[in-house]
């Protein structure tokens, strides 16, 4: 078994915990919203590591090219991507909504005004 | 590359304050599209470069401009749950992937299901030599449509969210701020000279996207950026002058229907919903009709929710300022 | 392709791996934001421009040498641009020079505006 094989596997897994460190373990909304950004990337870029095929080509059909790499997973992240962008902005928004109800955005003094009312 | 990412990651974790963050962000999207790359995925690599690397970054300096860039320090003790949570996720998902089949193997389950069928035969049925935009625009189109309705309701989200009180609905910029900076002079005739060429490459990716990489939501993200360019350069009243935001709001829903129209179209013509072989005598050519057809759809919807969430965002900015 | 041209093509090359090189050193070794900016501002153009030619001497098609091209005038304009406005940035929010040692601030010849 070579080790290399698993490698992007591996570096997908490092990088989904580092940015679900960063949601769980900060307070700030922003900073929180930016982990879920890493997190979605590391999905990312597991799909397109499935999809690659060593010694494929890009799927843009060439005369004299046998073997492309699989066109499925790059439809999909393509996608996921603008969406990913736009579901951001929406998370975004709904911070500067709490920013205006509470006037922070750290969770644990927005959890704090929440205990006292 | 793959290293790069992870020491942009960690060094996400180890800095404080929200500007130098988003400047990580926007390093890790620009090397997550290098990454993409070099893995064949041209189309993605291009969404990403200008999604990761500009627009998201963008939008977020824009709220922290309105929340404010400070960041509370997290105490230590807090940090032991998370740490030792992750370690467990982390470790189980590795053992995870020792099932996984080995990287780039062209006998992996993911390389022989449809795939092969999408490339030996998109050639002859969708007669178009990109198979992404194929896949994207014709095999799949049920699920772009989809896509682009979670972009179209997303931007409405946005929308409603920032709506300041008392405007019935809509987040319209304010009457302008004055500019309190001196003008960026040198950036406005840089920006004058390449602004156009950027929303004329937005256009050629457009339309060149059934043979290179390319597509309407790779073309949408361009025309967007340079938009968003213009009005940070130019402050948000003179970009409001030039494509007004009620524009925007209906062109959002426009690109959304041209896209639903094409398919009730098809369903006229007596085939399935999106079946666009339905369009012209000859089923190929009615397929290169309704590719372009949504793909003009989906670059005119995803150009007008960026713009529009940028200018959601910033007309709150400039109400805060006043 | 004669040798030649790719012996020009390696000398472009490796003069912008150099260059590149010396503006990442500067960056990190100089003193302030602004001899920071310029170490790589300076030499970012220069080094993408060798680069640039280096590939272009090295292509033998028609379309990738436009497209280097475009890339090269693309490259020639953001550039100093870019610097510029980080540069602009930094003065407007308060950054001034200061002297080798990275402590002291500079006197400059003109006053703030």
């Amino acid at each position: 078994m070579d080790v290399f094989s698993y490698f992007n596997y591996w570096v997908v897994v490092v990088l989904m915990m580092l940015g679900f460190f960063i949601v769980i373990a900060r307070g700030n909304l922003v900073k929180k919203l930016i982990g879920l950004n890493i997190f979605q990337t590391s999905v990312f870029i597991l799909y397109i590591s499935a999809g690659k095929v060593m010694g494929g080509a890009a799927p843009i059909l060439a005369d004299g090219v046998e073997l492309y790499s699989n066109p499925l997973p790059h439809v999909l992240i393509l996608t996921a991507i603008v969406v990913g962008i736009a579901t951001t902005s929406v998370g975004l928004a709904l911070v500067v909504r709490i920013h205006a109800a509470y006037g922070t955005v750290e969770e644990a003094d927005i959890l704090e005004q929440d205990a006292t009312c | 590359m793959l290293c790069l990412l992870v020491a942009t990651a960690i060094a996400l974790i180890a800095v404080r304050g929200l500007l130098a963050s988003i400047m990580l962000t926007s390093v890790y999207g620009l090397l997550s599209a290098s990454f993409f790359v070099t893995m064949d995925a041209v189309d993605v690599a291009f969404t990403e470069a200008a999604v990761g690397a500009g627009v998201s970054p963008l939008l977020l300096l824009l709220t922290v401009a309105i929340v404010g860039r400070r960041e509370a320090a997290s105490n230590a003790r807090r940090l032991v749950v998370p740490l030792l949570l992750v370690t467990v996720t982390g470790a189980l998902l590795i053992i995870g992937t020792l099932d996984m089949p080995s990287f780039g193997s062209p006998d992996a389950p993911a390389q022989t299901h449809v795939a092969p069928r999408y490339l030996q035969q998109s050639g002859d049925e969708i007669g178009i030599p990109n198979v992404v935009t194929s896949v994207l625009a014709s095999y799949r189109a049920y699920d772009t449509l989809g896509e682009v309705l979670v972009i179209f309701t997303a931007g409405v989200a946005v929308l409603l969210a920032l709506a300041p009180a008392g405007q019935g609905g809509s987040a319209r910029a304010e009457p302008p701020a004055p500019e309190h900076l001196a003008p960026h002079t040198i950036l406005q005739v840089v920006s004058k000279l390449l602004i156009p060429f950027m929303l004329l490459f937005a256009f050629y990716v457009q339309f060149h996207g059934e043979y290179g990489p390319g597509g309407g939501f790779q073309a949408g993200v361009i025309f967007a950026s340079g938009i968003i360019l213009y009005g940070l350069l130019y402050g948000l009243p003179t970009v409001c002058r030039v494509i007004p935001p009620p524009v925007v709001e209906v062109l959002a829903a426009v690109g959304a229907l041209i896209y639903g129209l094409t398919g009730v179209l098809s369903l006229l013509a007596g085939k399935n919903f999106l079946d666009y072989s339905a369009l012209a005598a000859d089923p190929v050519t009615g397929q290169h009709i309704g590719i372009i057809a949504i793909e003009l759809g989906v670059g005119i919807a995803v150009a007008a929710v960026i713009i529009t969430i940028y200018y959601a965002f910033a007309g709150r900015l400039h109400t805060r300022e006043d | 392709m004669s040798t030649l041209w790719l012996w020009a093509s390696d000398a472009c090359l490796l003069i912008g791996s150099f260059l590149l090189l010396t503006g990442a050193l500067g960056f990190l070794r100089f003193p302030d934001f602004y001899a920071r900016i310029h170490a790589c501002g300076v030499t970012e153009t220069l080094a993408t421009g060798f680069v640039l030619l280096g590939l272009l001497l090295r292509s033998d098609d028609a379309m990738p040498q436009v497209k280097l091209v475009l890339i090269l005038l693309f490259v020639l304009f953001s550039s100093p641009t870019a610097s510029h406005a980080l540069a602009k940035a930094a003065w407007n929010a308060g950054v001034r020079p200061r002297d080798n040692s990275g402590k002291r601030r500079v006197s400059l010849p003109h006053t703030d505006p």
